[in-house]
């Protein structure tokens, strides 16, 4: 008994860590006035660094590990890969809650339900990092999606916040009908859940003989195609991002992706393995149509939250090639995902400098002349937009060089020409961005609200951004070790 | 006399469908949330006759998670309606269309 | 040599460091000699280094810094951050920074009138900041260094065109010119890829070692793709359509950037990769036609501009057309030559051209009336307004023509007998053809602007430029005068051939073959002069004396009107019989072609993809039943291709 908790527990301890600190910032929010409720967010903070603590610790004792420990029947696994999910999604949690604090405030938002649910949503991640079983993965996937809907209609009552809440519920739902069905396809083909039986089983060996296999993986690959925003399933991106409270779409554009890669590489490559030449043409082909349609769709955006949900959608079908590729392709995808995190929290960090209660900067035209008034805040935002469009020498150039060159090496060489054709396609909508920054007389003194946290976490982003960009090695040899 | 499972399992097919189909075509928030939930309970049937049929009770574990999951969506997805149906003055979902392009 | 590289490469970037920190609280005078004095010095750095390098036997003329630390490390893909420093490097890094400090001081003069001093630190910020990313892109000791400096210097281009932003042409040329190098930069970044998987390296040491094991067919790829990467770069066709818009930018920019340097990058690129370029037959032989071509087109195009910026603006394009036309036919040494010789002539020319409008200006700011500083139909008579400019100008456009002594003489020949000598006797004389029509519009625009009368009141005010404008010029004169003579004589044995051939010894083995017909150098080099005295004199011929009125002249002269005529009659046989067809042909050249098939096409690609972005936005109706439908459509596609199709 006592071998089983220890094991148990271990496999799942920085999501109950999680938990538990939601549980309590709910508590505590009970006897706190509104004014003092800021404090909740330091608590969180404590929650999330926790958590990463426990992961490090968790991987430092993995790492050297023939075979990774499993527990509860081998439904979770303590990898590196997992491990190192894991310590992306608690460092995006964590800048995640120091952007949002001055925005709740000024908002008259400061409710401790913001941080409980935070970390829940994060507590799912963990969860899916290791999932080894269909049932874990729907039970991650849920455990993240849920906290979310709740989270986008969080400026409740405005009715764009509640508008999104709506669609991102009616919709995900829809795409959770069409997850299980596929799984309980899957588990009728093999009748097996978990992943290491489904690729030893005869239908994964030879599923084309097998049509209620072929039709399981193609609606759990609708149903996952909707989490990670993956074309033609990707329609609710933009205007869920666009609604839900700035800090949430951070989140949701930093951490909801990975949480998607990773349940998607887990899927593909634990579960569905053997099957491979299904799936592999199917997602190249959905991953070319998700890069386009996403950078095609930012192109004349006015609403920057809205350009950069769209841009999100490309930027998954670029992910895709890194998954498709396999391992090497992982590395990619996770160093991508970590580029691509610090850059966005960074992007709406300065979005939310530029926020005063009343007044936000989510037109375009209100970077109109930002130069003159705020050339820190200039400057940070195009290393960000610089980086997302993968400009040298910053973080997301060097991202897209170890995803493009996975690819090559994959042999995807006719996906990797997609990609930079529309990373060259991307270029022009960031860049209008910076021309009105820089190039632009301003119409109108822009707001501006000062806080402390939020530089706090612009400087770990954009110190991150180049640092990652000049000198990238250090993560990846960290990764690779 | 035995039902054999396979009439279980298209029986599930058709009320995927038709919840599918509810899902399209009905315009109350509730309504379509109800299809949802019905194309969640043709799941957990299929669930239910598979594991039967192939005599293993991973299925039925399965359908308890999907019912105790099903139920928290529900707790929110009331919620959200009650809310967006406050400040909107109806539920249809076709009035909720502030977000586009 | 380390220490000495690394500070070469990052003096400029502390310049540009400096003035964002400090600008605020210094003079705006300060700021700008601040950036110069940056330049300056790193050109110092610059000629220590290459006289180290002298100090060594010639076969080990090449440095390659430690490496500093390794970027990106994932599988077996490395990138060593180190500089290599050779004899082609050390070229290319003392024109950057020679020709770079005289136009930062040129510039502080130029720029002196910016009314805000936000304005005019930006302005040496940008391009302190173009002369690091240069020297990024010369210096690299590898593909991805390059290929970074590659973006970085158009990005600073992009920044520079679009400097005066008030104008909105301004702002949309600048976009234009960063989204057509996009698309070479698209071909580049895959050229960079595929040099990868083929080498498992993107060292150029480790690369062109490694040239002979690999098929012919992935080298022609890799080349090509590069060679479409350098067409957007520097100009060429069919990419070319942004350099003549990106002359909206301050004059001493397009003299930097638009002539002398950054537009060379895809020049340097093909000397660099000699090896690769050497082995790829085929890609060679497209590089040199597109060379040649672009050469001829851009020629006839220029000689019908009347903007005085844009005629300069198409010659670069021509010019750069040789350089290719060079690289091309594996005369790299002379392509380089003609790299070095058109970054002083073009730099002087266009720093000219600038103090021609600065003095237009002057003229019409005096007079009161509102004349374009740079049409060249409002000028005239200049010689006498602006002597020392008329002079330094006439210096450039001779080297520009290819008039015998001047440095574009040398070099210009050189290229051609290098295209003769391999054989191709075809490109040799669209070459020859191109010199002609270069010596032409070149003293075509020189008399346009100086000789003559004034033809309007800004022309008959217009004053000279100040000091600081002038020293430059003069400078470059010397040096577009002299330069070809020093380093050119004699043909094939002089400074720049010993200096350079060692770097290009390994893409010269088994190429010199001596099939010219029967043909000396020399005779080459006469034939060159002729053709440019010939095409000097028919500008001559053309403009100066038409600059006569005989309408005028037949009215009062009534007795020398017969002869008047007669001699008229031989320009009107030139008009008839040459000049008036070809005319036409250029003008049909550059308004129809130019304006409506290649700007057309590249608008096209706009068109459609903002007509796909309406389309999107159009799907994307906010309604959730649309969505869901949607995905019910996707999910079905997904299960049919599954289910049914992909068994």
């Amino acid at each position: 008994m006592e071998r089983f908790l220890a094991q148990n527990w271990t496999v799942i301890q920085p999501a109950l860590f999680l938990v538990f600190t939601g549980l309590i910032v709910l508590l505590v929010d009970l006897w706190l006035k509104e004014e003092e409720r800021e404090w909740l967010a330091y608590f969180s903070l404590v929650g999330f660094g926790g958590a990463g603590v426990i992961v490090v610790r968790q991987w430092l004792a993995v790492r050297g590990l023939e075979t990774p420990i499993t527990g509860f029947g081998g439904m979770m696994v303590l990898d590196t890969l997992g491990l190192l999910f894991q310590m992306l999604f608690f460092l995006v949690g964590f800048l995640a809650v120091l952007l949002a604090p001055g925005y709740l405030t000024r908002r008259r938002l400061q409710r401790g339900e913001f941080y409980a649910l935070l970390l829940f949503s994060t507590a799912g991640m963990s969860l899916l990092a290791g999932a080894q079983d269909l049932i874990m993965l729907f039970l991650g996937i849920e455990v993240l999606s849920i906290p979310l809907y709740i989270l986008a209609g969080f400026a409740r009552p405005r009715l764009d916040s509640e508008e999104a809440s709506l669609k991102y519920f009616l919709l995900g739902a829809f795409a959770t009908g069409f997850l299980l069905y596929g799984t309980a396809l899957l588990y009728g083909a093999t009748g097996t859940t978990a992943f290491e039986a489904l690729r030893a089983s005869e239908a994964a060996a030879a599923p084309r003989e097998n049509v209620m296999f072929m039709a399981g993986i193609a609606l759990l690959l609708v149903g996952l195609g909707f989490k990670i925003s993956m074309a033609p399933f990707h329609q609710w991106t933009p205007d869920v991002y666009e609604g839900a409270p700035t800090p949430v779409t951070a989140f949701m554009v930093a951490a909801t992706k990975a949480g998607g890669m990773v349940a998607l590489i887990r899927l593909l490559y634990w579960g569905l393995g053997p099957a491979d030449d299904v799936w592999r043409p199917l997602l190249g082909v959905l991953a070319a149509v998700t890069m386009t349609w996403g950078n095609v769709g930012a192109l004349l955006q006015r609403n920057v939250k809205r350009m950069l949900a769209y841009s999100s959608i490309a930027h998954a079908g670029y992910l895709l090639i890194g998954v498709l590729s396999g391992g090497v392709g992982f590395v990619a995808v996770l160093v991508y995902l970590l580029i691509y995190a610090l850059t966005n929290l960074g992007a709406f960090g300065v979005i939310l400098l530029l926020e005063d209660g009343e007044r936000e900067a989510l037109d375009i035209e209100s970077y109109r002349g930002l130069a003159r008034f705020h050339p820190g805040a200039a400057l940070l935002m195009s290393v960000f937009l610089l980086s997302l469009a993968g400009f040298p020498p910053t973080a997301g150039f060097f991202g897209k060089f170890l995803l493009f060159t996975a690819g090559i090496s994959a042999g995807l060489t006719w996906l990797v020409v997609v990609a930079v054709l529309n990373s060259v396609l991307s270029v022009f909508y960031y860049a209008r961005v910076i021309v009105k920054m820089y190039m632009q007389e301003p119409v109108e003194t822009p707001a501006f609200s000062r806080s402390w946290l939020v530089a706090g976490a612009l400087a770990v982003a954009a110190v991150g951004v180049v640092l990652l960009g000049l000198y990238p090695t250090v993560v990846v040899r960290l990764i690779t070790a | 006399m035995i039902v054999p499972v396979s009439y279980y399992l298209v029986l599930g097919a058709i009320l995927f469908s038709i919840g599918v189909t509810g899902v399209l075509l009905r315009r109350n928030a509730i309504m379509v949330f109800m299809s949802i939930e019905l194309m969640l309970n043709a799941v957990n049937l299929s669930f239910v006759a598979m594991s039967r049929a192939l005599d293993s009770l991973d299925g039925q574990v399965f359908v308890f998670f999907v019912m105790t999951v099903a139920a928290a969506e529900v707790a929110v997805g009331l919620a959200l309606i009650v809310a967006i149906f406050r400040s909107l003055g109806s539920a249809d979902v076709d009035d909720a269309h502030v977000l586009k392009g | 040599m380390e220490t000495l590289l690394w500070a070469l490469l990052l003096v400029p970037l502390a310049g540009a460091v400096v003035n964002v920190l400090l600008g605020r609280r210094l003079p705006r005078q300060v700021a700008g000699w601040l950036a110069s004095g940056a330049v300056a010095l790193a050109f110092l750095i610059g000629v220590m280094a290459t006289l180290r390098l002298l100090a060594l036997p010639a076969e080990e003329r090449a440095y390659v810094t430690p490496t500093l630390y390794t970027w990106a490390l994932a599988g077996r893909f490395e990138v060593p951050v180190s500089l290599l420093f050779d004899q082609l490097a050390a070229v290319m890094v003392l024109v950057v920074t020679g020709v770079g400090f005289l136009i930062h001081v040129y510039s502080v003069g130029y720029m002196a009138h910016e009314p805000a001093d936000y304005d005019f630190r930006r302005y040496f910020v940008y391009l302190n900041l173009f002369v690091f990313s240069m020297l990024l892109l010369v210096l690299g000791s590898n593909f991805v260094l390059l290929y970074a400096g590659w973006e970085l210097v158009g990005l600073c281009s992009y920044l520079l065109i679009s400097f005066w932003y008030t104008e909105p042409q301004n702002a949309a040329a600048g976009r234009k010119a960063f989204v057509v190098n996009r698309v070479g930069d698209f071909a580049f970044a895959l050229g960079i890829f595929l040099i990868w998987s083929a080498f498992g390296s993107v060292v150029y040491a480790d690369v062109f070692e490694a040239v002979g094991g690999v098929a012919p067919a992935t080298l022609t790829a890799i080349t090509l793709l590069l060679f479409v990467g350098c067409t957007g770069k520097s100009a060429q066709l069919p990419l070319y359509v942004w350099l003549p818009d990106a002359m909206a930018g301050p004059t001493p920019v397009s003299a930097l950037i638009h002539a002398a340097t950054m537009v060379t990058a895809g020049v340097y690129l093909i000397a660099r990769a000699s090896a690769l370029f050497a082995a790829a037959t085929s890609t060679s032989a497209i590089v040199a036609w597109v060379g040649v071509l672009t050469a001829l087109f851009a020629a006839t195009i220029a000689i019908v501009q009347v903007d005085i910026k844009r005629v300069l603006a198409y010659s670069t394009i021509s010019q750069l057309g040789y350089m290719f036309l060079g690289v091309g036919v594996g005369a790299y040494t002379a392509a380089i030559f003609h790299l070095v010789t058109h970054a002083f002539f073009k730099a002087l020319l266009f720093l000219g051209a600038g103090s021609v409008m600065h003095a237009v200006e002057h003229g019409a700011h005096h007079a009161g009336e509102h004349v374009d500083p740079q049409d060249m139909r409002q000028m005239g008579g200049l010689w006498e307004r602006a002597r020392w400019t008329g002079i330094t100008f006439l210096v450039g456009a001779a080297a520009l023509a290819g008039l015998p002594l001047t440095s574009g003489f040398f070099s210009k020949d050189e290229i051609l007998a290098g295209a003769f000598l391999e054989g191709h006797v075809l490109l040799y004389g669209v070459g020859l053809l191109t010199a002609f029509l270069t010596a032409t519009y070149s003293f075509r625009q020189f008399f346009l602007v100086f000789a003559g009368e004034p033809r309007s009141e800004a022309a008959r005010h217009a004053a000279e430029s100040p000091r600081v404008m002038l020293v430059p010029l003069a400078v470059l004169a010397v040096l577009a005068l002299g330069a070809g003579l020093v380093l050119g004589w004699p043909p094939e044995h002089g400074i720049i051939h010993t200096w350079l051939e060692p770097a290009f010894a390994v893409a010269r083995e088994g190429t010199k073959a001596e099939g010219g017909a029967g043909l000396s150098p020399m005779t080459l080099l006469l034939i060159s002069s002729v053709v440019a005295l010939a095409g000097a004199g028919l500008a001559y011929g053309a403009y100066v004396r038409k600059a006569v009125d005989p309408a005028a002249l037949s009215v009062r002269f009534r007795p020398l009107y017969v002869l008047l005529w007669n001699r008229y009659y031989v320009d009107e046989l030139y008009a008839l019989l040459f000049v008036r067809p070809f005319f036409g042909l250029a003008r049909f050249l550059a308004d129809v072609v130019d304006k409506l098939v290649i700007d057309g096409a590249v608008n096209g690609v706009a068109t459609v993809t903002a007509g796909a972005h309406a389309l999107a936005r159009r799907l994307q109706a906010g309604y959730v039943r649309v969505y869901a439908l949607s995905m019910v459509l996707g999910a079905l596609l997904v299960l049919g291709y599954l289910v049914y199709w992909g068994r």
